[in-house]
């Protein structure tokens, strides 16, 4: 393909799988009974109807859909089909209140940096636990981090109910992260915090080093054709996946660590609304490229922000998002079909490419991607 | 003892739509195909099995659940096996689609108040003097019909994958596509019935589940059985037998959280929630190398067809 129109297949995807997402939940709005258009009213104030619901509704959703979408994108790059970023997220944000919980105030930033860290790390071994299982057993990912998903749902749990219950032990929630050790809001009168450049800079980072550093290149070997990778390019692939499967579960972590320093400011249960699985598509409608992935995430945030208003607004139930967010999997999967008809190349190469594919062809196979 | 055979009850009637799930998945993953998306044609079933209960009672609404399973696998159908997209991806989706789809359906159709609304549910249906055996009489003899009709599929799924011709093509067609293919079989086609069979499998999963176990509908009521009947699957060695067995060690673990009631054992009941799923993984990871999958699960057989 030339690269001219590689270019405006790779805008015009995104925009198509948009809009027909926005065309199926316009139908089941009509076809449930609602109003369509005071439903879409809603939904566009919710999102982009002023600057301080961009600030404090859009970006502030967008930030840990960021996170999750990085984390995601990292894992499908090197192969690794994690779909844990909602148990790791959850892990590094239990992390970050417990560390949060226990460090003085007197900390302060010092304080913040060291919560995120330790976000970063249970996210790391939540998803080495699947890592493990994966290397070691040869537990299918797919399975194992689901598995966890769940567990670290109920451990969350556990927790508030538990050791980290707030102290008059009547609701299951956390008690409220020291006014000190919170991140500070970067926009004055709203609820943007620095945690929106944290992902922002996490992506940009991850964008450099998946494009111009050696270990970059061998993740993206590794995750394009694992057997060429070991045998022509000399990559030990399992050394290769099981990093990049913990760094992906350690950017969760850092997400959901974020979201109580930034956010909540405290723990409980329902913490995510499923922001791993709407990950799942930031990745995707990103072409696990990092760097759109901030689009992307953006994209996301608003729609989530913009449901949350049609709920209010217009009685929608939000679950009418889970449908759209779906619907722009579904048809980016369509369209990559299309893709390959016309010569194109996939969001994922599982399975690998045919065997009388060359090793160059498959570097330059890599580039694009 | 009564607790112990209240304690089986329990665990065969947890087990019955872990099972039935399960065998669906089996047949479709022996033709190469793993579907993630099971979680969300559960989901589909149990909606579909209440609302018809509502109209037509309990045994058609089984029937009706099924079918709702299978129509809402032929989405997953045509992106994955017609399209040849990534399974694992499209799986992912159509499990999002089912969730967000019957919560939304579930309001519209009941109102906003999310009031339980019940149905009529399937009566246990007992089979005489098997029925009376102490301990195991009310566990295997004493059940509704979900669990009769899980239990015959078992030999049925068996004779079908290694006693007949079309269950040869499912399993030439798991192992190797191309060379299923050049010996005049359409992977396509054998794919789509497959997990076609799994859809329907799924909805019947979820039928049972409203229909013979909660009696009502709630948001996100699969609670993951989807996830668990993969699980039991891999557990099963990719085989009907093997699937109720594990199906039964799930459905146990499940129950050990009745028991422990029981036994009034002052543990925090989010154990109990946990427990089937770190059973899950801790299971997988001793089952490894005595089982293999199907060599070619989760190829992208479609995708060769078009390169």
């Amino acid at each position: 393909m030339q690269p001219l129109a590689r270019t405006l297949r790779a805008m015009l995807e995104p925009i198509l799988a948009i809009s027909l997402s926005l065309i199926a939940l316009s139908a089941l709005l009509a076809v449930s009974g609602y109003s369509v258009t005071a439903a879409m009213t809603a939904l566009w104030h919710g999102a982009f109807g002023s600057w301080s619901v961009i600030a404090s509704g859009t970006l502030v959703r967008a930030t840990p859909l960021l996170f999750a979408g990085l984390a995601v994108a990292v894992a499908f790059r090197a192969g690794i089909l994690n779909i844990g970023a909602e148990g790791q997220l959850l892990a590094g944000a239990a992390a970050a209140t417990a560390v949060s919980m226990t460090i003085s105030p007197a900390f302060g930033l010092v304080g913040s940096c060291l919560a995120l860290m330790a976000g970063a790390a249970a996210g790391g071994v939540w998803a080495g636990i699947a890592a493990l299982l994966r290397q070691q057993f040869g537990v299918l990912e797919v399975i194992s981090t689901i598995m966890l998903n769940v567990i670290m749902l109920h451990l969350t749990g556990l927790l508030v109910r538990g050791p980290l219950q707030e102290s008059t032990a009547t609701f299951p929630q956390s008690a409220l992260i020291d006014q000190a050790l919170r991140l500070p809001r970067i926009v004055p009168g709203s609820r943007l915090h620095a945690g929106v450049v944290l992902a922002v800079l996490s992506a940009l980072v991850l964008a450099w080093f998946l494009r111009s550093t050696a270990r970059g290149f061998r993740l993206r070997m590794t995750g394009a054709n694992p057997r060429a990778a070991a045998s022509a390019g000399g990559i030990d692939v399992a050394k290769v996946a099981t990093a990049a499967f913990i760094a992906s579960g350690a950017i969760a972590g850092l997400g959901g660590a974020v979201e109580v320093t930034g956010v909540t400011y405290a723990l409980y249960e329902n913490l995510s609304p499923g922001y791993g699985y709407t990950a799942i598509a930031v990745a995707l409608l990103a072409r696990l490229n990092p760097m759109a992935a901030i689009g992307s995430a953006f994209v996301f945030g608003a729609l989530e922000a913009g449901a949350a208003a049609m709920q209010r607004e217009a009685q929608v139930p939000a679950g009418m998002v889970g449908v759209a967010e779906a619907c722009v999997i579904l048809v980016l999967l369509a369209s990559e079909w299309i893709g390959a008809r016309a010569g194109g190349w996939s969001i994922l190469s599982r399975g690998g490419p045919p065997p009388e594919q060359n090793l160059a062809e498959l570097a330059t196979r890599g580039e694009q991607a | 003892m009564n607790t112990l055979a209240d304690f089986l009850d329990a665990s065969v009637r947890s087990a019955t739509p872990l099972l039935l799930a399960a065998l669906g998945e089996t047949v479709s993953e022996r033709s190469g195909v793993i579907n993630v998306g099971l979680e969300g044609t559960i989901i589909v079933g149990c909606l579909a099995g209440l609302a018809a209960a509502t109209i037509v009672g309990p045994t058609a609404a089984l029937a009706a659940a099924g079918i709702a399973g299978l129509i809402f696998a032929t989405i997953f159908t045509i992106i994955a096996i017609w399209l040849g997209a990534d399974q694992i991806i499209a799986g992912t989706a159509i499990t999002m689609l089912g969730l967000g789809l019957t919560g939304t359906l579930y309001r519209v159709l009941y109102g906003d108040t999310g009031a339980a609304l019940s149905a009529p549910t399937l009566a246990p249906i007992g089979i005489p003097l098997l029925q009376d055996l102490p301990l195991i009489g009310s566990a295997l003899f004493h059940q509704p019909l979900p669990t009769y009709l899980a239990v015959a599929l078992v030999p049925a799924v068996w004779w079908w994958l290694n006693r007949t011709h079309s269950g040869l093509a499912i399993r030439a067609t798991g192992e190797n596509p191309a060379a299923a293919r050049s010996s005049g079989v359409s992977p396509r086609r054998v794919q789509t019935i497959a997990s076609l069979f799994g859809g329907l499998c799924g909805g019947l999963a979820g039928g049972a589940l409203v229909l013979a176990q909660v009696g009502t509908f709630a948001e996100g009521m699969s609670a993951g059985r989807g996830f668990i009947a993969i699980a039991i699957v891999a557990l099963g060695r990719w085989s009907p037998l093997g699937a109720a067995i594990a199906a039964l060690f799930f459905g146990m673990a499940s129950a050990l959280q009745f028991l422990f009631q029981s036994l009034d054992l002052k543990l925090p009941y989010q154990i109990f929630l946990a427990l089937p799923y770190v059973l899950t993984l801790v299971a997988l990871a001793f089952a490894r190398g005595r089982y293999r999958a199907p060599a070619a699960l989760g190829a992208r057989v479609g995708a060769a067809d078009v390169s």
